[in-house]
């Protein structure tokens, strides 16, 4: 068991940004004359990392640099990151959908990619039809298809539809039929990109099943990239994390959990600091998680802590301050405040927490609007977009409901029978 | 999750196999020019007659006379040009009678035409498949001519109905046996076709400006390929100049075949063999150089 069934060496893979137009065309002719000299690329010099948040000198873009790793045969991987660490790309250069910059990669085995279910699906073909099609684009032979056709109707539950044109199809039993084909595919090697965050529950429960099938029952190998950490847990044994590029972690898939949940990013968007501070005022805002570090990223299981430096002067003691949460698309989700007239210190400077209880934030980005005012009088001081803090998928209730709108909390109610 | 033990002998293990493993794939960022994964096409050949029969089955679904429909295109263009060139503007069909001698033009050309300016927007066309799936790029491009050859099929039925009611009539329809060469032909149209629409969707995945050019471009390019009139009736120091495109020898070569009317130039038709196949080898290299980033750019 100890094959390697995917050897990534040095890959990198670059990307021009911005508009393509009259203006590129002098450096892809710059580019060009380099080329027939012999020179190196000039563009593709400036090493440069992909940090989306910081505007970069160049636009060429390295969304993945150098990174190297193995995989072994029937090693279930999750790959984790964040939005724009190089997931994606990884998997379309695994998938040979485009090719790397440099560096390459080596693979044992038959590699089947779904990057997206149902590609290819022709609207006014039957579902029939579109089985053999869309089996043959992902490259199984009319032969296999044939001999496994059964197999994937009765996978998608679709019997009485096969011969229907696919575009009087449910979107449910279409993304099931495109699955059932995609799950049949013999190959050794097998990469997933979040295509599970489709169809009811019941069908993710299946396809959930099916592919721990592929990867322990089979002893096939899988990639598997999601948002969802809780499906990563069940399904994986092993992890790759990825941060702007390259790889920060490649081990156990618990460990990798830990590291990307733990994992600090630099940009200190978990932590403010007032740099001109009136004389009562909010000196420093900070999110901490269970042990008090600052984090930008919390189990879904754990509390939140936020943490306030204040300083109140004795004519504003009956100021009050004020947090409203806010979610990512701008949703506000609850409100809460605290009256500085409870304050015990004798300087007028403190620090005050407030404790958000876990198991309550469905997994998504929060972000705390801060103020400092006299209710109906005066406000002192309001920072929006200063400090965040994400929750993660580490198995909510929810969990495979992952990318429906749910709310923006989950409450245990209390259910009684009357 | 992780067995401990098994995590712990990870590294080492892999180290020591390295060099005894045998890849079945290998990953690069390019390879050499002529690599032109002919192997590779030649794996994917169900996805080639599944794409064809898709395009073939997709044309007709949901209509009455199904794939008659190929039929309206060539009869209308025939009557239209037949009036409007032959009565109106007289020009000579070298005797061969007028309807007949449009569609034998037409039926060609569409099916070079159509070939062209369908290959040529195939990496635009088929971006979101391609940005999602690997196969090999060139059953796309070879797909759509081969679905073009059926519907040329279809209306070449139609043309040899037309000429047998001719013969029928005793017109002056002569069928020789240049009518050999119609495989050969047709062919030459295909990878004529293929490799300028190759060419062309190669060059505009980046830069849009000439898919532009294609669409005015093929109508223009038929009225500098003998399709409404013959080579012999155009001026003589205009021959060379319209012989100089490929097409203009294979349509010829197509209509002297079955119609017997004109003549054969063998100058002509040797010099569109040599254009077509280096023209389609071109456009093979250019399209093999492109495919692997164009997900990046298109």
């Amino acid at each position: 068991m100890s094959d390697i069934a995917i050897k990534v060496e040095n890959l990198s893979k670059a990307y021009q940004l911005g508009d393509f137009g009259t203006g590129t065309l002098s450096r892809d002719i710059e580019r060009w004359w380099a080329l027939i000299r012999g020179k190196e690329d000039p563009f593709l010099q400036v090493g440069e990392v992909n940090d989306r948040t910081s505007k970069g000198e160049s636009d060429i873009v390295w969304s993945l640099k150098d990174i190297n790793f193995d995989i072994k045969a029937g090693d279930a991987v999750g790959i984790i990151g964040r939005n724009g660490a190089g997931k994606s790309t990884l998997l379309k250069v695994l998938s040979r959908v485009t090719a790397p910059t440099t560096g390459n990669i080596k693979v044992k085995g038959r590699i089947a990619s779904l990057l997206e279910v149902g590609t290819g699906f022709h609207p006014e073909l039957t579902g029939a039809e579109n089985i053999y099609l869309n089996g043959a684009i992902m490259g199984m032979s009319k032969r296999e298809i044939k001999r496994k056709f059964d197999e994937i109707v009765d996978f998608a539950g679709v019997e009485r539809y096969v011969d229907t044109p696919v575009k009087r199809y449910s979107s449910g039993m279409y993304v099931r039929l495109a699955f059932a084909v995609a799950a049949h595919l013999e190959s050794e090697i097998l990469i997933v990109d979040e295509v599970l965050a489709v169809g009811d529950a019941e069908f993710q429960k299946k396809c959930i099943g099916k592919m721990n099938d592929v990867s322990k029952g089979e002893g096939r190998t899988v990639l598997f990239v999601s948002h969802n950490l809780a499906s990563i847990a069940t399904l994986c044994n092993r992890s790759l994390v990825l941060n702007n590029g390259n790889v920060a972690f490649n081990g156990p898939i618990t460990q990798g959990i830990d590291f990307y949940v733990n994992a600090n990013n630099n940009n200190n968007s978990f932590a403010f600091r007032n740099d001109k501070p009136k004389s009562t005022d909010i000196l420093a805002i900070r999110v901490l998680n269970l042990k008090n570090e600052p984090s930008l990223n919390h189990y879904y299981t754990d509390d939140v802590i936020l943490e306030f430096d204040v300083q109140v002067e004795k004519d504003y003691r009956n100021a009050v301050l004020s947090i409203i949460l806010k979610d990512q698309t701008e949703r506000r989700v609850f409100a809460s405040d605290f009256k500085l007239n409870l304050i015990t210190s004798q300087s007028g400077k403190t620090t005050l927490r407030a404790i958000i209880p876990g198991n309550l934030l469905v997994p998504n980005r929060y972000i705390p609007i801060v103020a400092m005012h006299v209710p109906n009088k005066e406000v002192i001081s309001y920072f929006d977009n200063q400090v965040m803090f994400e929750i993660e998928e580490t198995g909510s209730k929810f969990a495979q409901f992952t990318g429906l709108d749910y709310g923006c909390v989950i409450v245990d109610c209390k259910w009684d029978e009357v | 999750m992780g067995d401990p033990t098994s995590t712990d002998s990870y590294k080492d293990s892999s180290a020591n196999d390295v060099h005894i493993q045998k890849w079945d794939l290998e990953i690069k960022p390019q390879s050499s020019v002529f690599d032109l994964h002919l192997k590779d096409v030649w794996a994917y050949r169900d996805l080639l007659w599944l794409l064809v029969r898709r395009d073939f089955v997709s044309f007709y679904k949901q209509t009455i006379f199904g794939p008659l429909w190929f039929f309206i295109q060539p009869i209308f263009t025939t009557l239209i040009f037949t009036f409007i060139f032959s009565n109106l503007a007289k020009i000579s069909t070298n005797s061969a009678p007028a309807p007949l001698f449009y569609m034998a033009g037409t039926v060609a050309w569409n099916y070079f035409a159509d070939s062209l300016t369908k290959t040529s927007t195939v990496f635009k066309d088929n971006a979101p498949i391609f940005g999602k799936v690997y196969f090999p790029r060139l059953i796309m491009p070879i797909s759509i001519v081969f679905s073009n050859l059926v519907k040329f099929g279809v209306q070449f039925i139609l043309f040899i109905i037309m000429m047998a009611y001719y013969l029928f009539l005793g017109n002056k329809v002569e069928p020789n046996l240049y009518i050999l060469l119609f495989p050969v032909v047709i062919t030459l149209m295909a990878i004529l076709g293929l490799g300028v629409g190759l060419i062309i969707t190669a060059a505009t995945t980046k830069y849009r400006d000439l898919a532009f050019v294609v669409t005015f471009g093929i109508q223009l390019l038929m009225y500098a390929t003998p399709v409404i009139y013959p080579l012999s009736a155009a001026p003589v120091k205009y021959r060379t100049i319209i012989a100089l495109n490929p097409m203009s020898g294979l349509i010829e070569t197509f209509r002297y075949g079955f119609l017997g009317t004109g003549q054969f130039y063998p100058g002509a038709f040797i010099y569109s063999v040599v254009a077509s196949i280096l023209i389609f080898l071109i456009g093979l290299i250019v399209f093999n150089k492109v495919e692997k980033n164009f997900v990046d750019t298109v």
